[in-house]
């Protein structure tokens, strides 16, 4: 008998945890477009993850820095060498949630503004980050995207006094994501 | 009560587990995604293609053309007569160009013995982490050069072929850290025409080259050509060079000392002169400059 309510108390904690449908995409894209009065540098990132827990409204991203392709291939070098050392710090993460989910019924064809507030961490600085986010439904994907300004100094990325007119202060970001239900 | 006490500590083991499981999903919900699966291939081992002299195990990017300007003043031991060197100087102009991250070309003219080269550089191998793990990069050369320089005794029956020089080289190296990369060089050089019976025609050498990087601009850069013993001519001396890469945005310049005065494999392999101990060392430096011809489709 103890055998049995032993077993019960295992799974019921397993399916505690694990209910809820999840939502990912391992293609999300990442623009960052940087629009200096001498040069407009834009680097993109096809293969950025992405997960969403619908039970929670909690979600995380992750970037890989070197995969950022730029239009010159020395800037990208420069991207990575220099400003990102992303040898030591190879991603860019944010970890966030959806601010009021538990108000939010997703349905489909619908459209969502929605406020995301979390932490974003990237070239080894991890920086509190609130930012708007259209959310919608289709065919049971969730879409996602955002776009917002990052202030580079603010993750200790230093601009030589050379270049200042070639990368800008602020970089725009943009996002874009479709996340499937994840089968489990 | 025996019983009763076991099931205490087994329940409490399965609660650590439970809340184990639960403190993990919460914290990383991007590991149940797994890996990222893409393979990152290790870029910027050397600031450039060359890492003084040699060849080093990067190419140039597809599409880009890198114009280079190479100079070396005369030897240190000229004395301030010939004001340390200053009062000569031997070039190299040339440009290399990337067809593929992996192919690249490049040609050039030195005025050491009026000489014009070409070179077809592949990347067999790339050093990457990630889908597919590769500890090393190589690369493969074959390098020709002519000479041009008038026959020195134009009463003899002079051959066309006297004029050419092939080189053939392999490149293994690895960029161990973000600072340090080591690359060795195995070659072979080829010359049709050699002053001396006791010369030999093929030449077989090893390169060995690496830098250390001491800021995001600069870096150190040492190569030395150990070269088979009883090849060539007693007066010719291995090749060994110090130097350092400053990076400027679009330009790397190189500021080296070395005792080869010829920038082709031909001439700083098998025909070096220049000895360290007695001063035979030139200033030098190289300027290279990339511009994007063609850019990449995202």
């Amino acid at each position: 008998m103890k055998k049995y309510i032993l077993l019960f108390l295992f799974f019921t904690g397993f399916i505690a945890v694990s209910s809820g449908q999840k939502y990912y995409s391992k293609t999300g894209h990442v623009q960052f477009i940087s629009d200096a009065p001498i040069e407009k540098i834009t680097a993109d990132n096809n293969n950025s993850y992405i997960i969403f827990d619908s039970a929670t409204g909690k979600f995380e991203f992750s970037s890989l820095v070197k995969g950022f392709t730029f239009q010159k291939a020395l800037m990208q070098e420069h991207f990575n060498e220099n400003y990102m050392e992303s040898d030591d710090y190879p991603k860019a993460i944010y970890k966030g949630s959806i601010t009021d989910w538990s108000t939010l019924h997703l349905m489909n064809d619908h459209v969502y503004q929605v406020n995301v507030d979390g932490q974003l961490t990237m070239h080894g600085v991890t920086k509190p980050f609130k930012s708007k986010a259209e959310l919608s439904m289709k065919n049971g994907n969730v879409i996602a995207s955002s776009s917002f300004d990052i202030v580079i100094e603010d993750f200790n990325i230093q601009i030589p006094k050379v270049v200042k007119d070639n990368i800008s202060k602020t970089v725009r970001v943009n996002v874009k994501a479709e996340l499937v239900p994840m089968n489990k | 009560m025996i019983l009763v006490r076991y099931t205490f500590f087994i329940v409490m083991i399965m609660a650590a587990a439970d809340g184990q499981i639960l403190a993990q999903k919460e914290q990383t919900l991007l590991s149940l995604l797994g890996r990222e699966e893409t393979t990152e291939y290790a870029a910027a081992s050397f600031k450039t293609d060359h890492v003084i002299n040699l060849h080093s195990l990067e190419s140039t990017a597809a599409g880009v053309l890198d114009v280079k300007i190479c100079h070396r003043f005369g030897f240190l031991s000229g004395g301030l007569y010939q004001l340390f060197g200053l009062d000569q100087a031997t070039i190299r102009i040339g440009a290399d160009y990337g067809i593929t991250d992996r192919l690249s070309i490049g040609l050039g003219r030195s005025s050491y013995e009026k000489t014009y080269d070409g070179f077809i550089k592949y990347k067999l191998l790339r050093q990457s982490t990630g889908l597919r793990n590769m500890p090393f990069t190589v690369a493969i050369l074959g390098t020709t050069c002519i000479e041009t320089v008038h026959w020195a005794h134009p009463e003899r029956d002079n051959l066309f072929t006297s004029r050419l020089y092939h080189v053939a080289q392999i490149i293994i190296g690895r960029k161990f850290s973000s600072a340090f990369s080591f690359q060795v060089s195995p070659t072979l050089v080829h010359r049709n025409l050699v002053s001396t019976v006791a010369e030999k025609n093929d030449v077989i050498a090893f390169g060995f080259a690496g830098r250390i990087k001491l800021s995001k601009r600069l870096s150190l850069n040492a190569e030395y050509i150990y070269l088979l013993p009883d090849q060539v001519s007693q007066a010719v001396h291995n090749s060994l060079s110090f130097g350092f890469d400053i990076e400027t945005g679009g330009h790397v310049f190189q500021l080296h000392l070395t005792n080869s005065t010829s920038m082709v494999e031909r001439g700083f392999v098998a025909e070096n002169i220049g000895d360290w101990r007695k001063g035979d060392i030139h200033i030098g430096f190289n300027i290279s400059r990339v511009f994007t011809i063609v850019k990449p489709k995202t």
